[in-house]
């Protein structure tokens, strides 16, 4: 056993290290540090130096124009890019539609999307869940009916990330008659958002923002030349993404992140308990409490290297990768409801002009004490979103114990 | 042994309950909270001509008899419905103080047109770095022939922005931490020298920062004797605390109801989501933190009722215990839920917030546990 970096991958991460110093722009910086909403533009520009350097497509083969880089090596730069506020990218196109269009896709597929992709032209989204799909993913109903060289779509999808700002949208889309078993009559399309009859309509969030949607399908015509691969396996695809590059999930390296700037602040938080002198990280229910936390995202780490280490020697990371989600998103909310704590009664204001692009007058309450809360009400999703921890569980059940 | 209600408590449970299910839909309460005030001063007449100001008072002062269960009943059925009028923070907190430490004048002056919905007021205590010490004020009033002159800073100061009187927790003497020293101090909020930004909370409530630079205030506004405000000033965080956490054990009852509802009506993989024993068992426990919480607050409100208003120890324990349940069952009425659960447009997700809110406001969870621990 060895957890060491070998001399190449310390010289790599000396060379992120270097790139990061240089290319990341402060202020995108400091708003990932916050917690605070990026921009379109704050995502586009960031995206766009990512690609002036090559390293856009951080999980794709070489010859798409991908990094080609080792699980270790992006497990360095997932590291690196948390410790210094790079904003993860978005992953709808570079990670999700991308993978399906250069393994699934035809020739000319590949060339049409993949370099406006790579190159942040294009903002892509995703329209997997519909109000009456979710964990049930396979019963959606949003239909596409041949109609001579289109598709005739119609339905609605929901929870679309950012879909307000998307030109483009992958879709699981419903060909088969009704008899055909769910899964099988299920294929994947991609659809230019211009299109007359696709309406977006926002669903506000928690937190006060507008980061989802809901995107409605009427009569939308769709070329069947965008369509992925055969009709009736759309399912089959998708699910190849789902078990690909998981490891991201346990957002180790974000928590980590989060966990050290908590611990600062907890330490220049006064305590009520101890009074005069005493901080938050002296108060023993509190530091118990954040130690406990710090254990987990401990073991996480290591559970998330180990799968790393797996898919280094060749192996596809399994069911496994699961616990990866479940346990991330937990200890990611649990981190979120410390920084609450740790806010007090500066968690309870919610000044709206202080979260607007551009706010220069004085906030309400210290530092991120304004965000803490609306943070951890949004990031009540991520137990929810991309198959929910009680669905991960399902997943263990079936997969891992044979149950 | 007898839990039940008296037939007058009954109607008064009765009567709020109807108000809060005709006029307090989920719709009604976002129109509110998106209003210029923040809540609706009709509501408030009404809750006047109901008689639900006197609620909090004595009979000596002028109302219904003001015990901790009637608090109890009224602020549950209040937390039903989330409401947003501030009873709380002008009846149960500025009503309070100044029945417990005003002057015959004073009461005179104040109780009376508070009870008739003429009054509104905030209690002014917390500090930028007081966290839940109450006795941690930095905030000065110097004295000076026959007036004060305040300098200072409070945080988060609920109704302040609508209140025509701040009461102020001042320092008149001794060290910023020193349990001795502090004082009450009536202060119109018109008076020169007050900066007031308001804002609303994450929970829909109205609460503002509140700066004071060199604020003149008459000696006879002072409330009670000078120096000697902590123990009353407790005492009424404590019957705060109190109502607030049967406003939390109103809004869990929801929370947990629509979450049990819900999962009856949802379907996935072919059958209502509340056919999984997995999600069963959730569900039940989140009905168990419920009970839980309902016990611990009634023990609360007998005892301070028992022990003329002071009772920290079992105040603490109730706050402590509500806190973990509010926890558990906001948290768990969100995930069962699933996406539409962090929508702003369903009610559920709104209870969540107000239950995270209350976990903290007036102590959190955990310094109520070690207040209860420390308490003799």
């Amino acid at each position: 056993m060895n957890i060491d970096f070998s001399p190449e991958e310390l010289a790599f991460q000396k060379e992120v290290q270097a790139f990061l110093a240089d290319k990341l722009p402060a202020d995108i910086s400091e708003k990932t540090l916050k917690g605070t909403h990026l921009t379109k533009e704050d995502y586009v520009s960031w995206q766009k130096i990512l690609h002036a350097r090559g390293w856009a497509g951080v999980n794709w083969p070489v010859e798409h124009g991908g990094t080609g880089w080792t699980p270790t090596q992006k497990h360095i730069w997932a590291e690196e890019c948390a410790k210094a506020g790079a904003p993860d990218v978005i992953p709808f196109g570079l990670k999700m539609v991308a993978p399906i269009i250069y393994t699934f896709g035809t020739e000319e597929q590949k060339q049409r999307f993949l370099p406006d992709i790579l190159a942040t032209n294009v903002w892509w989204c995703q329209g997997y869940s519909e109000p009456n799909a979710g964990s049930d993913l396979a019963s959606m109903k949003t239909t596409a009916v041949r109609d001579g060289d289109d598709y005739v779509v119609n339905g609605t999808k929901t929870w679309t990330t950012l879909g307000h700002y998307a030109d483009w949208i992958f879709c699981l889309v419903r060909t088969g008659s009704p008899e055909v078993k769910n899964q099988e009559a299920i294929s994947f399309l991609l659809i230019d958002m211009d299109h007359p009859g696709i309406t977006v309509s926002p669903i506000i969030t928690l937190d006060g923002h507008r980061e989802v949607n809901e995107v409605h399908f009427d009569n939308v015509r769709v070329p069947v030349a965008n369509r992925i691969g055969e009709e009736g396996k759309g399912w089959t695809y998708a699910k190849v993404l789902l078990t690909h590059e998981r490891t991201g999930i346990a957002r180790v390296a974000i928590s980590r992140q989060c966990m050290k700037s908590l611990k600062e602040l907890a330490a220049s938080t006064p305590d009520s308990i101890t009074g005069a002198g005493g901080n938050l990280l002296t108060n023993p229910a509190f530091s118990q409490k954040l130690a406990e936390v710090e254990i987990e995202l401990l073991a996480l780490e290591y559970t998330n290297l180990r799968t790393l280490a797996a898919v280094s020697t060749g192996s596809a990371p399994g069911p496994e990768s699961s616990i990866l989600k479940i346990k991330g998103s937990e200890v990611a909310q649990m981190i979120d409801e410390l920084y609450v704590e740790v806010a007090g009664y500066y968690s309870m204001p919610f000044v709206k002009e202080q979260f607007v692009d551009g706010f220069d007058g004085v906030a309400v309450g210290p530092g991120t004490a304004a965000n803490s809360a609306p943070k951890y009400f949004n990031n009540r999703k991520v137990s929810i979103y991309g198959g929910s921890n009680e669905i991960q569980k399902n997943i263990i059940c079936k997969a891992v114990l044979g149950l | 042994m007898n839990f039940s209600y008296s037939d007058e408590q009954k109607m008064l449970q009765d009567s709020v309950a109807k108000f809060v299910q005709q006029d307090y839909d989920f719709d009604r309460r976002r129109q509110l909270v998106d209003s210029e005030t923040g809540f609706s001063n009709d509501h408030w007449q009404l809750f006047a001509e109901l008689g639900w100001l006197m609620v909090p008072f004595t009979e000596a002062d002028g109302g219904l008899g003001g015990s901790a269960v009637d608090l109890m009943i009224v602020m549950e059925a209040f937390g039903k419905g989330m409401v947003v009028e501030p009873f709380l923070a002008s009846a149960i907190l500025g009503g309070g103080l100044i029945a417990a430490t005003g002057n015959e004048a004073q009461k005179e002056e104040l109780l009376g047109v508070l009870m008739q919905g003429r009054l509104q007021l905030a209690f002014a205590f917390a500090e930028p770095q007081s966290r839940y010490n109450l006795a941690d004020v930095a905030m000065t009033a110097t004295s000076q022939d026959d007036s004060y002159t305040l300098n200072g800073q409070k945080s988060v100061v609920l109704n302040a922005p609508a209140a025509d009187y701040l009461i102020v927790a001042v320092r008149t003497s001794g060290a910023q931490l020193d349990a001795d020293g502090i004082s009450l101090l009536l202060v119109d909020s018109q008076t020169a020298g007050i900066d007031i930004r308001g804002y609303t909370t994450v929970d829909g409530h109205r609460a503002a920062e509140v700066s004071f630079t060199d604020v003149k205030v008459p000696a006879s506004n002072l409330l009670g004797a000078e120096g000697k405000a902590l123990p009353v000033i407790e005492q009424m965080i404590d019957r705060a605390s109190l109502a607030l956490c049967a406003e939390a054990v109103g809004a869990m009852e929801v929370a947990y109801k629509k979450t049990v509802e819900y999962t009856r009506t949802r379907k996935q993989f072919g059958v209502p989501i509340a056919r999984f024993q997995a999600l069963q068992h959730r569900m039940a426990d989140m009905f168990i933190e419920y009970e839980q919480a309902r016990s611990i607050l009634i023990m609360a409100a007998m005892q301070l009722d028992a022990n003329q208003g002071i009772a920290p120890k079992a105040v603490s324990a109730a706050k402590s215990r509500v806190g973990k349940a509010a926890r558990l069952i906001g948290q768990e009425a969100v995930q069962l839920h699933g996406g539409i659960g962090v929508t702003d447009e369903l009610d559920v997700g709104h209870l969540f917030k107000r239950l995270t809110t209350i976990q903290y406001l007036f102590g959190s969870t955990d310094f109520h546990t070690r207040r209860f621990a420390a308490a003799q």
